[in-house]
């Protein structure tokens, strides 16, 4: 199993986050992980993207071509990874703010509202957790029980009481992919 | 402690794996793509465990000259710094070499030259394995490809330089630094005591103590036989370095009909693109060095007699590729591919590259 | 009285420190490091410290201090012995660390990292030699060169629009939280050695009892750069340096009981 994700958005939607927690998760679930952020000024406001891969073999470059799953959350990341989505690999977009929609057809492309979900969960930061319960349904990459195994690991203990509100917005997530 | 999987950066193992290590102080200066160090170490307050110092220190110079007076007392020291800061360093880099002290530096490369970029580069090779600073010196320089290489590269560049008296450099770039990866922690080892120091170290300037002769670590001689003197017995190390601590990984050489140079992180750029080559019935190999110096010309010179041409691939214009055709001496054509400023080649790149360069039929 | 009635020990009113290396030194006749180093050995041995001390030498005229005085040394690069000295004393607390600058080492390259260890409070000692010349390079100018004072950069004077004004670098010091003990002293007359030795002993105290920096300036001839006698450089220093930069203590922390 090898799985190679590309995550982008604006700095500040979380993306690094998710990427992070996504590979703590493989982690958890005993798999090798990479996780290569783009860095600097760019997160303070302009793209943000990580790559993650996931295998159970070791993993060569950190850096790729093409991706298996892109999830991408404004229109300058669509633009720019809508084609390097492997044939066959999947393509995960936040609707809001996207003008021009994804046009190919060989790839499995799915739409998420995490803006409006998280808004009914009514907390903005629920929202990169939306998109991980989303890519978790649409691709079966890691258990979701690795994922709050992760969380729980990784979350200092003062905020463990979010716990629960990320599991919801996880399930929230995996309930918007059909 | 003891040994802990975890997910973390390169720039973070480097801080938990001195503090494993025993290290007994770090001095450093933020500069991007590096910081994590001496965050980590901050967060992490070993001072309250292990009893390592952590000093931010006003500049890269002040810190580089922290490690030259922590060292020449026999402790475990060690800096961190990117590319620009990396330069300020030079002085006292070529002041450690020739007062004989152990030291670790790392090097997280960014694009240069002057301010440059804060994205990967390699273009610091010549810095790191020429000699950076002034004089006749060598550092023993290790490149890691992953965050659990940065982690026991720790250990393992501590070590060479106390073994040979001399600073030790790991040589990564932002990828290797930046990039999260599950790594082994080691287990906690003790920091030396003042008394281990003393037998270990008779030579530290600890204050004299019980010793019968005081102790002077300088790298000043005027009368210049005894300068010719010092400079046969840096060299006289250098050569048992060389002889002894040359570390590599090939991959896919046996059958290889040409062959891939390339370190660090650009090293697992290469590995893919060589899988995606086999997978095309090619049959490229790759030697990945690890010690940059002492440089593994003997196996490299080895595999130009078996191959039809070497490509070496650097975030550089084409440094390492000098060391390569040094000792291949002519045997076969070695071309460069290499990407410079901070950009980041992808695997599909270095194929095209073995195609224009080397006229490899894909 | 035969010479042997003489030589004893009940007799003896000096000697030469056993610290200090039976050595000639480097220094030219009438220099004031001679009479520092010799302060320095001689406290050293009576606090008892020698074995804890560790000196660290500069880039400048004192750049072989290490030959003359019997304790450990570390040879600094040029201005940065605070830097070597902050890490030898964290990573060593029980020793007794200091550094011997000149005004060049101290003022002029290495300003960043005396001012930064003083204010980090690094509890070592400074050692600050302002003869307002570089000695050992041939007599040029220092931050700390006078106003209209002759130097091999400065043949025709120091000029103020020309290479800015001398830099009085201990006020400074004195101004920062970290430092503990900030005086200027000289070492031209008996009592001025006298009072200079005080000063250092206090220093060396204030280090081992680790309250902060502690910085003693030595106002200091340079006869060789100035280009007069041993005693013409005296009279000129009480003349023109002394206004400038006047004995005494800047700042004296004393301890809290």
């Amino acid at each position: 199993m090898k799985e190679e994700i590309i995550i982008a958005g604006f700095g500040g939607q979380g993306v690094l986050s998710m990427g992070k927690i996504l590979a703590y998760a493989g982690l958890m679930d005993n798999l090798e992980v990479t996780w290569m952020p783009s860095y600097g000024p760019e997160q303070r406001g302009g793209t943000a993207n990580v790559t993650v891969i996931l295998s159970d073999a070791p993993i060569s470059s950190p850096v790729l071509d093409t991706y298996d799953t892109a999830v991408v959350l404004n229109q300058q990341s669509l633009d720019k990874f809508e084609s390097k989505v492997k044939p066959g690999g999947t393509l995960i977009y936040d609707p809001s703010g996207i003008h021009h929609l994804p046009s190919r057809t060989d790839i499995t492309v799915i739409p998420v509202d995490a803006m409006g979900a998280s808004i009914e969960l009514k907390n903005s930061k629920t929202y990169n957790m939306i998109l991980l319960g989303a890519l978790l349904a649409a691709r079966n990459i890691v258990p979701v029980d690795a994922v709050l195994r992760g969380l729980k690991k990784t979350l200092p203990e003062r905020h463990h009481h979010l716990l629960p509100l990320n599991e919801q917005a996880l399930h929230k997530g995996m309930s918007l992919v059909k | 402690m003891e040994e802990e999987i975890r997910l973390m950066k390169g720039n973070e193992a480097i801080a938990h794996a001195a503090i494993r290590y025993g290290a007994d102080g770090y001095f450093g200066y933020p500069i991007t793509p590096q910081s994590e160090v001496l965050e980590t170490l901050a967060e992490l307050r070993p001072w309250e465990t292990t009893g390592m110092t952590v000093l931010q220190a006003e500049s890269e110079v002040a810190a580089i000259n922290m490690v030259y007076g922590g060292a020449a007392t026999g402790k475990a020291v060690m800096t961190s710094s990117s590319s620009p800061g990396v330069s300020l360093k030079q002085e006292g880099i070529s002041y450690l070499a020739a007062s004989e002290l152990p030291a670790l530096i790392l090097n997280v490369m960014r694009g240069g030259p002057g301010l440059g970029t804060i994205q990967p580069s390699q273009a610091d090779y010549f810095q790191a394995v020429k000699g950076g600073g002034h004089g006749d010196y060598h550092l023993i320089v290790l490149a890691p490809a992953t965050v659990q290489e940065m982690t026991d590269f720790v250990a393992l560049g501590f070590d060479l330089a106390f073994k040979y008296r001399t600073p030790a450099m790991i040589l990564a770039d932002g990828i290797v630094g930046q990039m999260m990866e599950k790594v082994v922690l080691p287990p906690q080892r003790p920091r030396r005591t003042d008394e281990e120091i003393r037998q270990q170290c008779p030579w530290a300037t600890t204050g004299k103590g019980t010793r019968k002769h005081r102790n002077v670590v300088t790298s000043l001689e005027l009368d210049s036989a005894l300068m010719e003197k010092n400079n046969e017995r840096f060299q006289e190390t250098y050569k048992r370095i060389a002889e002894n601590e040359v570390r590599y990984q090939e991959y896919f050489t046996d059958d290889a009909e040409y062959l891939i140079v390339a370190f660090g992180s650009v090293a697992r750029i290469c590995l893919k693109a060589i899988e995606d080559a086999r997978a095309a019935g090619l049959k490229i190999g790759m030697i990945r060095p690890i010690t940059l110096w002492p440089f593994p010309t003997a196996r490299i010179a080895e595999l130009g007699k078996q191959v039809k041409g070497i490509l070496t691939v650097e975030l550089n214009a084409g440094q390492m590729i000098e060391d390569v055709r040094l000792a291949v001496a002519g045997s076969t054509p070695v071309e460069h591919f290499g990407r410079m400023g901070g950009i980041v080649p992808n695997p599909n790149e270095v194929i095209d590259a073995l195609k224009n360069k080397l006229s490899v039929n894909l | 009285m035969t010479r042997e009635e003489i030589i004893r020990p009940e007799n003896k009113v000096y000697g030469r420190p056993e610290l200090l290396m039976p050595v000639h030194t480097h220094y030219c006749p009438g220099c004031s490091h001679g009479v520092v180093h010799k302060i320095i050995a001689e406290l050293l041995q009576e606090m008892n410290v020698a074995d804890k001390a560790v000196g660290v030498a500069p880039v400048g005229c004192a750049v072989f201090a290490y030959n003359y005085i019997d304790i450990d040394w570390i040879e600094a690069a040029h201005g940065r012995a605070p830097a070597v000295a902050t890490a030898a004393s964290r990573l060593n607390p029980d020793a007794l660390v200091f550094t011997y600058q000149g005004d060049g080492d101290l003022s002029a390259i290495g300003t960043a990292e005396t001012i930064h260890a003083a204010n980090r409070g690094e509890n070592i000692v400074i050692i600050f030699i302002n003869n307002a010349i570089y000695g050992m390079t041939g007599g040029q100018m220092a931050p700390t060169t006078l106003l209209g004072m002759k130097t091999a950069t400065t043949p025709y004077g120091r000029r103020a629009d020309l290479n800015g004004y001398p830099l009085a670098i201990s006020p400074i010091l004195a101004s920062l939280d970290g430092t503990c003990y900030v005086t200027r002293q000289a070492v031209h007359t008996p009592a001025a050695v006298r009072k200079a030795k005080a000063a250092i002993k206090k220093a060396f105290q204030n280090a081992m009892a680790k309250r902060g920096t502690s910085v003693v300036e030595i106002v200091a001839t340079c006869n060789s750069g100035w280009k007069l006698t041993p005693a013409q450089s005296n009279d000129w220093m009480v003349e023109n340096m002394f206004p400038k930069y006047p004995l005494g203590d800047l700042k004296n922390v004393e301890p809290q009981q």
